[in-house]
């Protein structure tokens, strides 16, 4: 032996019991490998009973910082990370450090679980009570299990917050391009007022001429351009208690409430097509588009219609008016009330032009 | 207060009394959504009002109800996993009571953002403890010893637990201790795998 003899007011005396409570997965093992002592939750990791006697190289397979299976070779690595496994367990790796014992008497290798800690206290069966108090191993598996309880709380809490938003889009009742309503606020706000037998009410259903080309030729930008624009001209152009809404790709229905005279209709359809037709500036250039209105009103009908027919004749009368021509309104008439044969529904389009 | 604390609440009072007591207690409190957020904050305010309707709802004393709380949340099947973390915290009941003064930090550890109490614990004699917390709310007094007699049966420990008033907003309590092995207690499987 080469070297100072270890100064003996610095060495202490432990008992193996000692030993056990300090480290409970130690190896104490003696020149020849053979085990003398082994800690009691190492003893349980390893299941095979009392280890006294084994040799660490049949119990442990040594791997890092490189493999050794002698006594020397293991000494050499002393005060080095170690990076072992059981050989029964081969796929728990487990940390290691180990000292030399005085004058040549063994070494004692004490052990953790590594990373894999969760599946090694699984696997060996491991309990609080196998642990030094020290050892932050349970804390690391607390740590654990509190990490996956809150990931699934806030995985709740997204998966909720996107169903509730999916449902308040679909509860929503504005358009969200041009700010006007959408259709379900339409239809509620038209049975609103056919519900109540003292109002008269005005619908126009609007479409746009001319937007699909300039679409195709200036692109989605432009037709988002001029809906947002006829959406303003809507809001301008129409009183406090009318409703206009975005019911389609460039379709509008408007709402006139206290609509008693079909008459007052026809200029606001008339105003609307012309400032409609009025060009739209989009960069460096102009979107032309115009509008077809097909117009009725509720005054007109000798009983109270039902939304579904007054929305069809709106509809009705938009067709008679494209059919006419771009740029045009036309109203639908019902036959008046009275005896005799049917005379069919008449329409009344845009004069003149 | 922290969406937990709050969700506990009304967890407590939906699968104890069912989602009718809830709606109620909702109502009454003027409460302006239909359920809590556990990851979410509330005013302090909105926790009172719920837990004044519950006692108000229910006819039950303040001290009642929060006891119940405290044992609920030991002891509800949907909340094993807080018993479980309340069991790393010491291998006997004896380990859990002088473990109770790292709550604090064993919660933050699990939610940075969860206030829970400052609990400081003095040991008379070898089975005679006194507990002493203080929140940020009243009433951790009575939610501490309806969670510590559950942790007791949970340990299989037999304890007697009493409250023993308010000093300064700290609350106290008395714990005797009458037989730490008095049944088997619940299981607790440290390596549960697939948690």
């Amino acid at each position: 032996m080469i070297g100072l003899p270890p100064s003996l007011d610095r060495v202490i005396g432990l008992s193996g019991g000692a030993l056990d409570v300090l480290m409970p997965m130690h190896l104490w093992a003696d020149p020849e490998g053979r085990v003398v002592q082994a800690g009691p939750t190492l003893t349980k990791m390893a299941r095979r009973g009392d280890l006294t006697g084994l040799s660490i190289f049949r119990l442990l397979e040594i791997r890092r910082p490189l493999r050794v299976d002698h006594v020397p070779g293991l000494i050499a690595l002393a005060g080095q990370r170690l990076g072992l496994v059981l050989r029964d367990a081969p796929d728990l790796p487990l940390r290691g450090a180990l000292t030399a014992l005085p004058a040549g008497t063994g070494l004692i290798l004490d052990i953790s679980l590594g990373l894999s800690f969760a599946r090694a206290v699984s696997e060996f069966g491991l309990t609080l009570n196998d642990f030094s108090p020290c050892d932050q191993t349970v804390e690391l598996l607390y740590l654990h299990e509190a990490n996956t309880a809150t990931m699934a709380l806030s995985r709740h809490l997204s998966h909720r917050l996107e169903t509730a938003r999916a449902a308040a889009e679909a509860q929503a009742l504005s358009d969200p391009l041009t700010g006007l309503a959408n259709r379900r606020a339409m239809d509620a706000a038209i049975a609103r007022c056919l519900d109540d037998p003292t109002q008269e009410i005005g619908l126009l259903h609007l479409d746009l001429d001319l937007f699909k080309q300039v679409n195709d030729s200036l692109g989605h930008a432009a037709g988002d351009a001029v809906l947002e624009r006829v959406g303003s001209i809507l809001r301008q152009q129409l009183r406090h208690d009318d409703l206009a809404a975005r019911v389609g790709g460039d379709e509008f229905l408007i709402l006139l409430r206290d609509c008693t005279a079909r008459d007052g209709m026809e200029p606001l359809a008339a105003r609307l097509i012309a400032t409609i037709e009025e060009p739209i500036p989009f960069q460096d250039g102009m979107c032309r588009v115009s509008a077809s209105i097909g117009l009725v009103a509720s005054v007109d009908y000798p009983h109270r219609p039902g939304i579904d027919r007054l929305l069809a004749d709106a509809d009705a009368a938009l067709y008679a008016a494209k059919r006419a021509g771009r740029g045009r309104w036309s109203a639908h008439i019902p036959p008046p009330r009275g005896p005799g044969r049917r005379a069919g529904d008449a329409a009344r389009v845009t004069p003149g032009d | 207060m922290h969406g937990m604390v709050n969700r506990a609440l009304q967890g407590f009072l939906t699968t104890t009394y069912g989602p009718d007591v809830w709606a109620e207690v909702r109502g009454q409190a003027g409460l302006p959504f239909a359920d809590f957020e556990a990851m979410l904050d509330y005013p302090d305010a909105l926790t009172l009002a719920c837990f004044e309707a519950a006692c108000h709802v229910l006819h039950k004393p303040p001290n009642a109800l929060l006891e119940d709380i405290g044992t609920w949340l030991v002891t509800d099947p949907h909340l094993e996993p807080l018993r479980r973390l309340m069991r790393f915290s010491g291998a006997g009941f004896v380990d859990f009571l002088h473990s109770l003064e790292e709550l604090g930090d064993r919660g933050r550890l699990a939610m940075p953002d969860l206030d829970l109490p400052q609990i400081a614990l003095d040991r008379h004699d070898a089975a005679t403890f006194t507990i002493r917390a203080r929140w940020s709310l009243p009433g951790i007094g009575p939610i501490l010893m309806g969670c510590l007699r559950a942790m007791a049966d949970d340990y299989g420990a037999l304890a007697l637990l009493r409250l023993e008033g308010i000093e300064d907003g700290v609350e106290c309590l008395r714990v005797q201790l009458l037989d730490t092995a008095f049944s088997t207690g619940r299981s607790f499987d440290l390596g549960r795998v697939g948690a």
